[in-house]
């Protein structure tokens, strides 16, 4: 078959459909989001009270100059780094416990965990603040903490944030993890434990080598994720904890947009994630089309 | 590749078609029909059925004053009230000719050029001039009217009479009394917050600031200066922050609270005091303390002395995409009489906004004295200025605070720092 013969459209003809819908739920608006970003847009402007003005890069001078705006950029990266890094420990560790235990406890474990996974994270976050409540959570009186306040400290309310995150999304990486666990030969493992590997030994040098390509489709996705993360930070620390000190950026972005109507100054915070995130989705892609080449 | 000429065609019509964001075409609308459907909302109460029968009745004469007019009544839940409001300024074709809305919202309503001028109008009405002049200032935007005082809400002193009985403590008349008995109850009874506070519930701290004639901006009409830093308002800041502490209501629970937070606690039996509205009244009615309490003005600074309280409340105001403007005025008039405020206080306890109906009501129903005292001492109002949606909305205050509060700034750069936001906010909104 000669593939010449064919006009060169034909190709963009069969994407058409698939390309409209993409443009017009994935462009437009961040199209729509750039644009605003670069005007004066607040509801006087929306609802026609005054006139739209251009800013030009005004919105973005006015947030780099804001302390706090980079104040809330660092707690975003390390908060995100740690729920990572956590996620992945608990999901990795759950998913080799997996392979090592019989049919009722796994099961157990599998529904324990999908059941995390299927709660809708509003949910999820009021139920923990409730676990950890000062005057009636149960999780104070079995420790003995009498009424301390989760969400009172910057850092223990990120903690308990970060517990909840790495609760409704370690179930992703445990499944993911396990199911690249059951493609990896059993005889390697087996030549592995004769040779007298411990089970550190095997997960470091046998099964995290030859999971390397999951492991990093993981990594990126829950670095997107909890980069992302809101409606735990809103639910659990009332909009941004106390003075704003557990705000991220979503959440930032949230409260300028909407909480305050400065829709240029949020869309302008949108752009700015936006762009940290396609850089990391850059490696993300490039690594995909690595992994491609391997297989 | 043919495809790069044809993205920049692409995208250079968007950008010739499109080269700004859309924004809705709210200007006054011309017409003035006399016959024909209006659509008001109004908020929708807790137990809102006592509210709906005066509305049903006022609507009822006025529909039957007015041939061929229909009222169309809409009751919006008031946590989504901001979104409500701000669809229907974009959208006029989808908007209410008349609607109910917070009062400390006034200006920035007229700022989104939502809210219609009834300063001719309001001033041809025979009634307006009983209205209070705490009220009219909150429909007041620039010397100019764009609404009619539905209700007024003020805050005074909640207490528990069992536990000042059984403690053998007197009412306090002073701040620093209040403090001083506050610390005194929990001492006496450590499972009970003293004085309940908390580091969100802005209206119950501005008392603390204006009592010690501290001001939260000075300035008129459009140009205002945020006064949060001066001496006096650091020192307002802090005797309400002093609060928060282990020995009244503890920073660790009490530095994130909000109003209804602190009337939680309250009305469950957690407090010896709380500082709460006359609309408080209902939701302590239904509590544990029920029966076992009292209220009494704020005390200010000087003995015997009343503190300056916000004047909060609801306005009725008539949009300006109406097309109904005579219709849409009149009932407006209709929703905010004296004879509709009498019944609306007899059914839902909301305090009239005129001076002798609020003087009636509280001959019939002795909890609205201590209320009625402190709106006849003199209230505040916040700063009438559209920045003021932006400067609550964007938790400027309970921010300085929470940041006493909790140790992270002292008073003076605290106050400062919020003095510098409330500043920009001012400038911005020009």
């Amino acid at each position: 078959m000669n593939p010449r013969t064919k006009p060169a459209w034909t190709p963009w003809l069969y994407l058409a459909p698939a390309l409209v819908v993409l443009g017009g739920l994935l462009l437009y608006p961040i199209y729509q989001l750039g644009l605003i970003s670069f005007f004066q847009y607040t509801q006087a402007q929306v609802s026609g009270g005054e006139p739209t003005t251009f800013e030009g890069f005004g919105n973005y001078t006015e947030l780099f100059g804001d302390p706090q705006f980079w104040q809330v950029l660092l707690a975003t990266v390390v908060f995100a780094a740690a729920c990572v890094v956590s996620t992945l420990a608990v999901g990795c560790a759950l998913a080799v416990l997996l392979t090592r235990v019989r049919a009722v406890p796994r099961l157990a474990l599998m529904l324990a965990a999908l059941g995390a996974w299927a709660t809708p994270a509003v949910t999820g976050s009021t139920v923990w603040l409730l676990l950890f409540d000062p005057d009636f959570g149960p999780v104070n009186r079995m420790l003995g903490l009498g009424d301390y306040s989760w969400t009172y400290g910057r850092l223990s309310a990120f903690f308990l944030v970060l517990l909840e995150v790495v609760w409704c999304s370690f179930p992703f990486v445990m499944v993911t993890v396990y199911a690249g666990i059951q493609a990896v030969p059993a005889e390697v493992l087996e030549a592995a434990s004769l040779d007298g590997a411990s089970q550190w030994r095997i997960w470091r040098s046998v099964l995290a080598p030859m999971l390397r390509p999951i492991l990093v489709v993981v990594t990126i996705q829950s670095v997107i994720w909890d980069f992302k993360v809101f409606t735990q930070i809103y639910v659990m620390t009332n909009g941004g904890g106390i003075a704003g000190q557990n705000l991220v950026l979503n959440v930032y972005a949230y409260q300028k947009a909407f909480a305050s109507s400065q829709y240029s100054l949020g869309s302008a915070i949108g752009i700015v994630m936006l762009l940290i995130l396609l850089a990391v989705t850059l490696v993300y892609l490039r690594l995909l089309r690595r992994q491609g080449e391997e297989l | 590749m043919k495809l790069a000429p044809r993205l920049a065609v692409l995208l250079t019509a968007l950008a010739v078609t499109a080269c700004a964001p859309q924004t809705s075409n709210n200007s006054s609308s011309d017409k003035d029909e006399k016959t024909g459907t209006l659509r008001v909302w109004l908020f929708q109460e807790v137990g809102n059925k006592p509210k709906e029968k005066v509305v049903d009745s006022v609507v009822a004469a006025f529909e039957k004053a007015h041939k061929d007019t229909k009222v169309d009544i809409e009751y919006i839940p008031i946590d989504t009230r901001a979104q409500r409001v701000k669809a229907a300024f974009n959208d006029p074709d989808s908007a209410p000719d008349v609607m109910e809305y917070g009062n400390t919202d006034t200006a920035g309503y007229v700022k989104d050029g939502g809210l219609l001028d009834v300063t001719k109008e309001f001033g041809d009405w025979s009634e307006a001039k009983d209205t209070d002049p705490t009220a009219k200032q909150s429909v007041t935007v620039d010397d100019k009217i764009y609404g009619a005082p539905f209700y007024v809400g003020v805050r005074a002193l909640y207490y528990r009479t069992d536990v000042f009985k059984e403690l053998g403590l007197e009412v306090p008349k002073t701040m620093a009394e209040l403090a001083e008995t506050a610390r005194k109850i929990r001492a006496a009874k450590p499972e009970l917050y003293g004085l309940v506070v908390g580091g969100a519930y802005t209206y119950g701290a501005m008392p603390f600031i204006w009592a010690n004639g501290g001001e939260l901006a000075t300035g008129k009409g459009g140009s205002y200066a945020s006064a949060i830093d001066s001496a006096a308002a650091q020192k307002g800041i802090k005797a309400y922050t002093s609060l928060f502490s282990d020995d009244n209501c503890p920073a660790a629970k009490c530095a994130g609270m909000g109003g209804n937070d602190t009337i939680t606690a309250f009305a469950a039996g957690k407090s010896g005091m709380a500082i709460g509205g006359d609309f408080s009244h209902t939701a302590v009615e239904a509590g544990k303390v029920k029966g076992k309490y009292a209220v009494v003005p704020l005390p200010g600074v000087a003995s015997g002395s009343i503190a300056p309280a916000f004047a909060g409340g609801n306005n009725i105001g008539v949009l300006k995409s109406t097309s109904h403007r005579t219709l849409a005025v009149e009932l407006m008039e209709q929703l905010t009489s004296k004879k509709t405020q009498a019944s609306m206080f007899d059914a839902m306890g909301f305090l009239p906004t005129f001076a002798d109906v609020r003087q009636q009501a509280a001959a019939e129903e002795p909890y609205v004295k201590p209320f009625a005292q402190t709106l006849a001492a003199g209230t505040k109002f916040v700063p009438a200025s559209p920045a003021w949606a932006q400067i609550d909305s964007s938790l400027v205050l309970p921010t300085m605070f929470q940041e006493v509060i909790s140790g992270k700034k002292d008073v003076a750069g605290a106050s400062k720092e919020a003095a510098t936001k409330m500043n920009d906010a001012f400038g911005s909104v020009g």
